[in-house]
């Protein structure tokens, strides 16, 4: 299985999540992490999902019927080397008065934050590519991990172009469907 | 009409004169409380609300109309059950690509996530069987939604759309402005095909030995038959027509195949399996078509025209893909095959005539047990009625024997549940179609399993004056799945036995919901009541032709198999001669 990073632009309506949500749902798609948030066009969300597939055929039917779904407005596959990437990781770890120094210096080797210190545990944010969190995350579990939460992969292309010109909302907006009647 | 001024009507009058405004002439459905403020003004209104007896024959009913008009069914429910119970036909348009707006009521908007009286969220119930769905709640969006459906509905790849709408807003007041324009960024259906994938097409039609033109449900929807016929013409390829294309070119004609796939002729499945190239024309690939996906075709490279870009290369690659729409992607190929030289195919063609006269579907095994074969009693209503009627079936034994055996000469004039497979369909269906196709004659082909399913829109065409003609081939049995038993089950009848002889009784039935009920036993009688009922135009009439049970549909390729393993009885392949073409 290989991971592919899909940028989703769609419009901002009730219902759109669980529109896509449920297409992956019924045709079997595997997700292997999903975010969903505003942009800087308050009429558009960005949801960005990461899918595993097998083949670069189901990829291509997986874009094919989300830009079926009439509030999909473009999508792009972000290529790892086109595109920066990151996850956000909050760690809820056991820390004594003996342990916590290892940890805090673990968590700044990977310019982490410690967010929350009470006297047997402490909060640890984290950002990254999944790769470094898993990192960091080996190191830390040997303390005892009470609690993980992790956020979706957010991502964004390289350079100066943003996805709404690809999608050429505000020429789209205006030249919509005239009516014949 | 641009530039109107906003004029002030409840949601319910604008939701009426929405549905003016885009041509609506038929709704077929039911009140219930959430929908009830849409059924005022509609009281007052010029369009024909048709009251059925089951919301799902509303829907299938749409789907009927849809179908022989070219244009949108609509279907209208209430909340929750009322809404629940459309789901089958939507599903079923969604399957068959066929262009219906269902608009149901919804409770207050406060009261949604409430679990109030009657309410069902019916827009996400449909998200997985709609083309699009909107949930309205402020009554000055109605006139867009409704506009939107409709384009949305007919235009691309057609489906169904719902509109939900609460009921708050169809009960207060608004301005109704019908919208110039509408506002739907992500929606731009590709209908002029690329030009380099046309040209592409056509050097591969020039390189080919074996070609196949497989034609699907596509070309109905496109209308595109005489662009086909003059592809046909111009190239001399010999054409396969799917289930849902049954006489998109006529099936006296020399290089029709018939339908391929399940229940196929040899000469379509032969066809398809010994292609080297299969020009695909808004056919999806199906697995009733294709059975074992990756012995189907295994030598043909692929030619895949379709409105609708996700069905292309979905489950079978293309060589050569081709969005657009079908009757533009006929026309440009017409174009560009003129100058090109083609081929002589005439070794392949007349291989393929050869399957075509050895293995005719038209032959059927005499009955044993006196009563009639179900083959004959099909056969003989096609004869009788001729190939202007229209033709609806329900699904199982018999839909297979009709797709076969009626007379598919003309386009369009086969209806019946192909991808859903949907049980009920055929009465229901039947009656749109009659009410879009006034004075024809209109007949379904139906099982006893099927009739018993959603005969009560037979009152429905009593009260209202369409005068369908339903011929129910009684064997007493849920058929197909019999068959299945007596194949690979070791002849176990589980729950297939209807046990219905005589119970009900059919023509009884038929006459207490006011229509005329007849029946045939010998073969003698067949004609007769055949007659009888092309004679009868003020009301439905339903006929019984009780029929052996044990009569099984061949050629069948069992599921799970590959097209070469196709039967032509029990245990009987054809002796495909000329293996080495």
């Amino acid at each position: 299985m290989n991971k592919h990073t899909l940028s989703v632009l769609v419009e901002n309506k009730p219902g759109v999540l669980a529109r896509i949500a449920g297409l992956f749902a019924r045709r079997g798609y595997n997700i292997e992490s999903l975010a969903v948030g505003p942009t800087e066009n308050e009429d558009l969300s960005r949801i960005t999902v990461q899918v595993a597939v097998d083949s670069q055929q189901v990829l291509e039917q997986i874009v094919k019927q989300l830009n079926k779904l009439i509030e999909v407005l473009k999508i792009v596959e972000l290529e790892p080397a086109a595109s920066v990437s990151r996850e956000l990781m909050l760690i809820k770890i056991k820390a004594d008065p003996a342990s916590r120094s290892q940890i805090i210096e673990i968590v700044q080797l990977f310019r982490g934050k410690t967010i929350d210190v009470h006297n047997d545990s402490m909060t640890i944010e984290a950002t990254g590519s999944p790769d470094k969190l898993d990192a960091l995350l080996e190191m830390l579990k040997p303390y005892g991990v009470r609690e993980l939460v992790q956020s979706g992969l957010v991502a964004l292309g390289r350079g100066s172009r943003s996805l709404s010109d690809r999608a050429k909302i505000e020429k789209t907006r205006p030249a919509a469907v005239r009516l014949a009647n | 009409m641009p530039g109107e001024s906003p004029r002030a009507m409840t949601g319910a009058q604008s939701l009426v004169e929405s549905l003016e405004r885009v041509g609506v002439e038929v709704i077929f459905g039911i009140p219930g409380g959430a929908i009830l403020p849409a059924y005022d003004p509609l009281y007052d209104s010029k369009i024909r609300h048709i009251l059925v007896r089951h919301e799902q024959g509303a829907g299938h009913a749409a789907e009927g109309y849809a179908h022989v008009t070219g244009g949108v069914g609509v279907c209208m429910a209430t909340s929750g059950p009322g809404a629940t119970n459309l789901v089958t036909a939507i599903a079923d348009a969604y399957m068959d690509s066929v262009p219906i707006v269902a608009i149901t009521g919804q409770v207050a908007s406060k009261s949604i996530g409430t679990d109030a009286f009657q309410e069902a969220d019916i827009r996400g119930i449909t998200f997985p069987i709609t083309k699009h769905s909107f949930l309205i709640t402020d009554p000055l969006e109605i006139p867009h939604a409704i506009a939107a459906a409709f384009h949305l509905a007919r235009s691309g790849r057609p489906g169904p759309v719902l509109v939900d709408i609460a009921k708050d807003a169809l009960a207060s007041m608004t301005e109704f402005v019908w919208p110039e324009e509408l506002d739907l960024p992500g929606y731009h259906p590709v209908e002029k095909p690329h030009s380099k994938q046309i040209r592409e097409a056509a050097r591969l039609i020039a390189a080919a030995e074996r070609p196949v033109l497989y034609v699907g449900g596509g070309v109905n929807r496109a209308r595109a038959w005489d662009g086909l016929a003059e592809l046909v013409k111009l190239t001399g390829i010999p054409v396969v027509t799917t289930l849902m294309a049954r006489g998109a070119i006529p099936d006296s004609h020399e290089l029709n195949m018939g339908m391929p796939g399940m229940h196929g002729s040899v000469a379509a499945v032969g066809a398809l399996q010994r292609s080297d190239l299969l020009i695909t024309l808004g056919a999806r690939f199906d697995d009733r078509v294709t059975g074992k996906l990756d012995s189907f075709a295994p030598d043909a490279k692929v030619i895949h025209a379709d409105i609708d870009p996700a069905e292309i290369s979905k489950n079978r690659v293309a060589d050569v893909p081709i969005v657009g729409d079908l009757a533009e992607v006929i026309s440009d190929l017409n174009l560009a095959l003129r100058d090109v030289d083609l081929p002589d195919y005439g070794t392949w063609v007349s291989y393929l005539q050869g399957l075509r006269k050895r293995y005719v579907v038209t032959d059927f095994e005499p009955v044993s047990d006196g009563l009639l074969s179900p083959e004959y009693v099909i056969k003989r209503i096609g004869e009788i009625a001729g190939p202007e009627a229209t033709f609806v079936s329900g699904v199982g034994q018999h839909q297979m024997w009709a797709a076969h055996l009626l007379p598919h000469e003309l386009p369009n004039r086969f209806l019946n549940s192909g991808g859903a497979g949907t049980m009920g369909y055929c009465v229901p269906a039947a009656m749109g179609a009659q009410v879009g196709l006034p004075g024809t004659v209109v007949w379904g082909i139906d099982g006893d399993g099927c009739f018993q399913m959603t005969n009560q829109e037979l009152v429905t065409c009593s009260l209202e004056g369409i005068p369908i003609k339903i011929a129910v081939i009684n064997n007493r049995s849920l058929g197909m799945v019999r068959q299945w038993q007596t194949l690979f089950y070791g002849e176990r009848y589980s729950n297939t036995n209807l046990q219905s002889h005589r119970v009900p009784d059919f023509p009884k039935l038929a006459e207490a919901m006011g229509a005329v009920g007849l029946r045939a036993e010998t073969p003698e009688e067949v004609d007769d009541v055949i007659r009888q009922a092309m004679a009868i135009n003020d009301r439905p009439v339903v006929v019984e032709f009780v029929v052996h049970k044990d009569a099984m549909i061949w050629p069948m390729v069992a599921a799970g198999t590959s097209n070469d393993d196709i039967k032509i009885a029990r245990d009987l392949a054809p002796a495909w001669e000329g293996e080495d073409l």
